[in-house]
């Protein structure tokens, strides 16, 4: 325990001198930031700082305000002009934010581009917000709430740990046309699903991928975990339970089906540690 | 009913006539076809999400001639030269040149339905592409890192050729390619292709997947001055050999045994044309993915309306083509600005209803 605190202190020691050098790119005055990556996107809003946004991208789907700005597409598909047309004088871009084509353009329009790198756990989310108020000038903000985040995912991790029941959860992405594209080692599903106290149910693959129906049957999952999100993907309890693998698992016979916002679930930003005790919740069967 | 009206169904000499009329109309037509070119070029130039205006940026290119100041921005320069002109430069070469193939191809094979897909190019491509993609972090790292952002571009490009060749090889017997196996072959190496690539998207991971579906929807997003100097050359090729291929492929209408009494070296012309092909579709798809469409629809539409001879339909093509991708171009950087939609849901979306209208109203035989 307190060797693992000695490391994350160690870890952030190095985060900042790393972040030292990115902090030459702060910009008090940087006054039309585009912002591009859903958890960039909240922790601008979360730094009080959201006045200065001009636009973000798709996935950038909170706060509710954030909606009411232009959305300059989806992250990795960039129009250049677009981008430009909003007239930023900084733009924040989530790692793989792209195509590397866009950036070029935007490097060549002479807009700073700082890309914040994304990883799947607590000192991720914590060097994400470090680096955007670094960027944003605002680094004595940022410490605060990089602290205060660190802090209330450590506890809800500690909590989800503790009343953990071991559950199987399987993350399923999509259903179209009843094939199941799952979450398997590596993702931010897993990452989201073991922060929470569960255990997920396929890790012998990376990524997403399709999975056949022996496969989801030998996982047996005790919960199927989905994003409640609408369009092409629309899944509904129906269309799980509709499907024949499905069905067959644990998690199927007791309909434990578990409906997360996909930002909120897999967005590793400031409302992670929420995410992780609506899930620890939900996967012990206390949820509503 | 797509059918061949038997070209020896016609009498001569009526021919003579609507063909002295359709030569008149056909001239016509390529000067309409390159005044709204012009037009849709200085269009597409003056549109775009933001507010720069293509007319103060034309001042700024004469304003050293006049010793006037240009009165530009920075941002707006950069906009116009290095975002808006390179774009509709990449859509006139890509437009001209899948339109050009498309009409080549549909005259070698005497197929109306043949297009620069069919070579094998396209499935090649995308097959070399999708590679780059999914592999270009781990086996092919070295080359990818070596050519930078242009990996995925040289990738389609090498996988589209390297196609292309097998299937000559395939087609061809005792110095005599085969256009019917070609076709035959085409179709089972494109499989091939696509069995290769289904075997690396199931290898992608989440968002290579993402990287895949944009780059096969199409689009000219990506353009600058780089892939405009690396693909133009090769598409220009086409563009300027195909008043030589014309009279070729006029010959070749009547069938093989009649276009080699003609005194038209047949195979010779067939490996010619093919090559000149794939790699102005290979150079096209490289550069902007996947656009549909263009190949098929535009050659037939001038079918329609100026008749089959090469002379007029190949430099009709490619001044209808380019126009075509262009203003499809202007309307994806704008219906969703500051976002943009994939090219090929405009061509598909506005094109398709219009051609079925076209054949609707026709009604008669597309003859070739």
């Amino acid at each position: 325990m307190f060797l693992q605190k000695i490391k994350s202190l160690s870890d952030v020691v190095i985060l900042f001198l790393l972040l030292a050098v990115s902090a030459a790119h702060a910009n008090k005055d940087a006054g039309s930031i585009v912002s591009i990556g859903g958890s960039i996107t909240e922790i601008v809003f979360a730094l009080g700082e959201q006045d200065r946004l001009v636009a973000r991208d798709t996935t950038s789907n909170y706060p509710e305000d954030a909606t009411k700005l232009p959305d300059v597409g989806y992250i990795r598909a960039l129009s250049p002009e677009g981008v430009l047309s909003v007239g930023p004088d900084m733009i924040l871009a989530l790692e793989g934010s792209g195509p590397p084509e866009a950036l070029e353009a935007l490097k060549g329009a002479s807009v700073p581009i700082v890309t914040i790198p994304e990883r799947f756990d607590r000192d991720g989310i914590v060097a994400k917000i470090i680096a955007v108020g670094n960027a944003l000038g605002v680094a004595n903000k940022a410490e605060a709430l990089a602290k205060q985040v660190e802090a209330d995912v450590s506890r809800a991790q500690r909590q989800a740990a503790q009343v953990s029941q071991q559950r199987r959860v399987l993350f399923v992405l999509s259903l179209q046309g009843g094939r199941v594209l799952a979450a398997g080692a590596n993702t931010s599903a897993a990452a989201i699903i073991e922060m929470a106290g569960g255990e997920n149910a396929l890790s012998d693959f990376s990524g997403y991928k399709q999975v056949n129906d022996e496969a989801i049957i030998t996982a047996a999952p005790d919960i199927i975990l989905v994003m409640s999100r609408t369009g092409n993907h629309q899944m509904n309890r129906e269309s799980v339970l509709g499907h024949p693998a499905l069905n067959a698992t644990p998690a199927g016979k007791n309909a434990a089906i578990v409906e997360m916002g996909g930002q909120y679930l897999l967005g590793f930003g400031p409302r992670t540690a929420e995410a992780v005790r609506e899930l620890s919740a939900s996967l012990n069967g206390n949820d509503n | 009913m797509l059918q061949r009206a038997p070209a020896s169904g016609r009498s001569r000499p009526t021919r003579q006539i609507a063909e002295g009329d359709r030569s008149q109309r056909a001239r016509a037509s390529i000067v309409v076809l390159l005044g709204l070119l012009c037009a849709t070029f200085l269009f597409s130039l003056a549109t775009g999400a933001s507010d720069a205006s293509a007319l103060a940026v034309v001042k700024s290119w004469i304003a050293p001639f006049l010793g006037i100041e240009p009165e530009l921005s920075q941002r707006d320069h950069i906009i116009i030269n290095d975002i808006r002109l390179p774009r509709a430069a990449m859509g006139i070469l890509v437009g001209a040149g899948l339109a050009v193939c498309g009409a080549v191809m549909q005259g070698l094979f005497r197929n109306p339905l043949a297009d620069p897909g069919i070579v094998g190019v396209s499935s090649g491509a995308a097959l070399g592409a999708v590679s780059m993609i999914v592999l270009g972090p781990t086996i092919l790292a070295p080359l990818a890192t070596l050519a930078g952002i242009y990996a995925l571009p040289l990738a389609a490009f090498v996988g589209g050729l390297l196609t292309t060749l097998l299937l000559y090889r395939v087609s061809t017997r005792h110095g005599m390619t085969s256009v019917a196996t070609m076709l035959l072959a085409g179709i089972a190496l494109a499989a091939l292709a696509g069995a290769a690539t289904g075997i690396l998207i199931f290898l992608a991971d989440d968002q290579q997947l993402r990287d895949l579906t944009f780059w096969s929807l199409g689009s000219l997003a990506g353009a600058n001055w780089t892939k405009v100097f690396a693909a133009g050359p090769i598409i220009l090729v086409i563009l300027v050999v195909s008043p030589l291929l014309a009279s070729g492929l006029n010959a070749m209408t009547l069938g093989e045994a009649a276009a080699r009494h003609m005194g038209l070296s047949v195979q010779r012309f067939k490996v010619m044309a093919i090559i000149f092909v794939a790699a102005a579709t290979g150079a096209a798809v490289a550069v902007s993915g996947i656009i549909g469409f263009v190949g098929i629809v535009v050659p037939h539409l001038l079918r329609l309306l100026i008749g089959p001879d090469h002379r007029f339909l190949l430099p009709a093509s490619a001044l209808l083509g380019a126009s075509m991708l262009l203003a499809a171009d202007a309307a994806a950087r704008t219906i969703v600005a500051p976002a943009e939609l994939p090219i090929g849901i405009i061509t598909a979306l506005v094109g398709s209803p219009f051609f079925l209208w076209i054949l609707l109203n026709r009604r008669g035989v597309l003859d070739l």
